[in-house]
């Protein structure tokens, strides 16, 4: 009953095998120019997140990319590791509800607490993917990490929409462009599902930074890259001492080893 | 000469002396770490035995705790692994320990390996602790290949789909055998539970070829960057304190590179689509298996036929296992065969091309050039090693290694 399942099974490993070995299932392969590099405030042996552009960049998340988009690895609660203060916490989500059981085992919807992950756009995947065009959004939690390219790819993707009447007629052609696809320069064969996502002043800063499309794309991207690797300064800042401290023993032992060795050469 | 140095040593503390008198570990470890002669002309590149050492010591450590936070299970993996990195206290760092420490280990191993190669270390009477060596390397490739599925990433996923796809070439019994890998009809949870159970086992066999190794080794003692052997005890020092404080030093170096991947570069090693959880509906643009099986893989591609390709791979490793053999000369160290040495240099550049070939998609120039590789591969050890051994002819060797390390200082 079973045998022609597991067949056809085998056969698409083959084939997937075979088509690796040849490559001809390099759909990303070909012309896509990377994302420019930016400078980020995290890079380098000492970086760190810059907290107001990643609290702006919280809000670009709640109020655009949340819509469609889960972050389902982050709490509320890691929110203070922004420097929101725990109140400040309790206040950001006093107007989300989530589901949950109550003592009775029936289902209930009850006011968001610090220790709830975020609240997804959708119930399941399949409710997800059935709300757009049948495949879900990807979940963001480590959507920096788990690109090429990295930061740099989020920000480009975000700022890399080109309008279809911008596009020259070779592109339309290459591409297989409709009026309705939407362009990126960015995206490994440029056409891409998400609709273009910010523009200049979606949101209204809190702090009153001017939301221009790029800062708001920066600010995001700041937002996602703290959400990847929460504990980055902490790395870091273990790392400078752990190599210093190894720096010190390395010498200490090299010191020790020419000693000992000094009757024998 | 290992079995015939010194007398049995006496402990002045009672209780060591009780206890060696029944189990005689103290004697031991004074026998073998201590007083062990070594010959006395060692380079940096001896460092690393003890370094490949220390690496599995910290991959067992790491590894348990991992395994104590881990769920083997497909709908919860993937979580399980961000889980560890955010909430559980220093779980980032434990993880990027074992991470990193997987590559670091192979850096240390390669390393050896080549140490061994160049310098005849597999050469009689050493061709069991260098057989038992290759195992160790095999045992490894499948402990890192069955690790890196654990996380149950994209990669994780094609990974073990097209590793254990590879059996499936084998005539008649192919497709039984791997249904009996999978413990189904796809890669699927039994095969991650499989993989995690076998993943926290082989590293401890491991351990047990590792001590076989190290017994194989002390028989005839360490081969030396001369080739010859210690003819007294004017070539040799004792082990401590002379070696404990070199690998000490070497450790120490080896570390401090480690460390500079581990906390500043922790995801520079790894692929980013194991960043994404595992679909199998989605397979990605590019399967590509860590860097320390590229050219392996590389050498899996060459071949335009499948099974011709999987021979080939296993042929690269199966033919190390006969390396005693087939280098017919009588001189160990490269330093004194003025031919060879420069195949050797060359060896390692054609591993290097092999290894960037196995990260490129196989198209284009890569495909004949990877051909061509994995041709030179095999050409070295079944044509170049035999004939050479022949038709080279070796520099004068040193009287004694005494006399090796003294003309170099008068130098």
């Amino acid at each position: 009953m079973r045998k022609p399942f597991a067949r056809n099974l085998l056969v698409s490993g083959a084939i997937a095998l075979a088509a690796f070995a040849t490559g001809t299932v390099a759909i990303a392969a070909g012309g896509t120019e990377p994302p420019p590099a930016r400078k980020w405030h995290f890079q380098g042996p000492f970086g760190t997140y810059d907290r107001a552009s990643a609290q702006r960049g919280f809000q670009v998340y709640q109020e655009v990319c949340a819509a469609c988009h889960s972050l389902s690895l982050v709490a509320y609660r890691n929110l203070t590791d922004l420097g929101l203060t725990e109140n400040q916490v309790k206040g950001l989500i006093k107007d989300i509800t989530v589901s949950d059981l109550n003592d009775d085992g029936a289902p209930v919807d009850r006011p968001a607490r610090p220790a709830d992950r975020f609240k997804k756009p959708f119930p399941n995947l399949a409710a997800a993917a059935a709300a757009n065009n049948g495949k879900a959004p990807p979940d963001l939690s480590v959507i920096v990490k788990a690109r090429q390219y990295g930061p740099d790819f989020i920000y480009g993707i975000l700022t890399g929409y080109v309008p279809y009447d911008k596009l020259t007629p070779e592109q339309i052609k290459e591409f297989d462009v409709k009026k309705d696809d939407n362009f990126n320069k960015y995206f490994p064969g440029h056409k891409i599902a998400m609709a273009p996502p910010l523009s200049d002043d979606k949101v209204t800063y809190a702090d009153g930074t001017k939301a221009t499309l790029d800062q708001q794309a920066a600010d995001v991207t700041e937002f996602l890259a703290w959400a990847s690797e929460p504990h980055m300064e902490d790395r870091k800042r273990t790392g400078v001492r752990v190599i210093l401290f190894l720096l010190a023993l390395a010498g200490l032992m090299y010191a020790v080893k020419r000693t000992v060795w000094a009757d024998k050469h | 000469m290992a079995s015939s140095h010194g007398t049995p040593p006496v402990f002045n503390n009672k209780v060591i002396s009780w206890i060696d008198h029944r189990l005689p570990i103290f004697s031991y470890i004074e026998k073998e770490y201590h007083t062990f002669p070594t010959p006395r002309n060692f380079n940096y590149f001896w460092n690393f035995g003890a370094i490949a050492t220390v690496m599995l010591v910290l991959m067992i450590a790491t590894g348990i705790v991992l395994a104590t936070n881990y769920t083997p299970h497909v709908l919860m993996a993937f979580d399980a692994v961000e889980r560890i990195d955010r909430d559980v206290p220093q779980g980032w760092l434990i993880r990027d320990l074992h991470m990193n420490g997987a590559s670091f280990f192979f850096i240390a191993v390669y390393i050896h390996i080549f140490r061994g190669m160049y310098y005849g270390s597999y050469k009689a009477p050493r061709e069991l602790l260098w057989i038992l060596g290759v195992v160790i390397f095999l045992l490894m490739m499948a402990t890192a290949f069955m690790g890196y599925v654990l996380p149950w990433g994209q990669m994780s996923f094609w990974g073990a789909t097209v590793i254990t796809n590879l059996f499936s070439a084998i005539p008649v019994v192919g497709e039984s055998i791997v249904i009996w890998l999978w413990g189904g009809f796809a890669v699927d949870n039994p095969t991650l539970n499989r993989f995690f159970a076998l993943h926290y086992l082989l590293p401890f066999i491991i351990v047990a070829v590792v001590a076989l190794h190290v017994v194989a080794l002390h028989v005839h003692g360490s081969n030396n960057p001369t080739g010859i052997d210690p003819k007294g005890p004017q070539d040799t020092v004792p082990f401590h304190p002379y070696y404990t404080m070199k690998d000490g030093f070497g450790v120490m170096v080896f570390l401090i590179v480690f460390a500079a991947f581990v906390f500043f570069a922790p995801d520079y090693l790894g692929h980013p689509d194991n960043y994404i959880p595992a679909d199998p509906l989605v397979t990605p643009a590019h399967i590509v298996p860590e860097w320390y099986f590229l050219p392996f893989y590389a050498i899996l591609r060459a071949i335009p036929d499948k099974l011709g390709g999987v021979l080939a791979m296993f042929g690269a490793i199966a033919v190390l296992f006969i390396l005693p053999w087939l280098d017919t000369s009588r001189v160990r160290s490269c330093t004194f065969r003025p031919i060879y040495k420069w195949f050797m240099m060359f060896l390692v550049v054609d591993v290097i091309v092999l290894g960037i070939c196995g990260s490129k998609p196989a198209e284009g120039f890569w495909v004949p050039l990877s051909q061509l590789a994995t041709l030179y591969y095999f050409a070295h050890f079944l044509v170049l090693l035999p004939i050479l051994g022949k038709i080279e002819r070796p520099l004068p060797l040193p009287p004694s290694i005494a006399d090796a390390v003294l003309k170099k200082k008068a130098v």
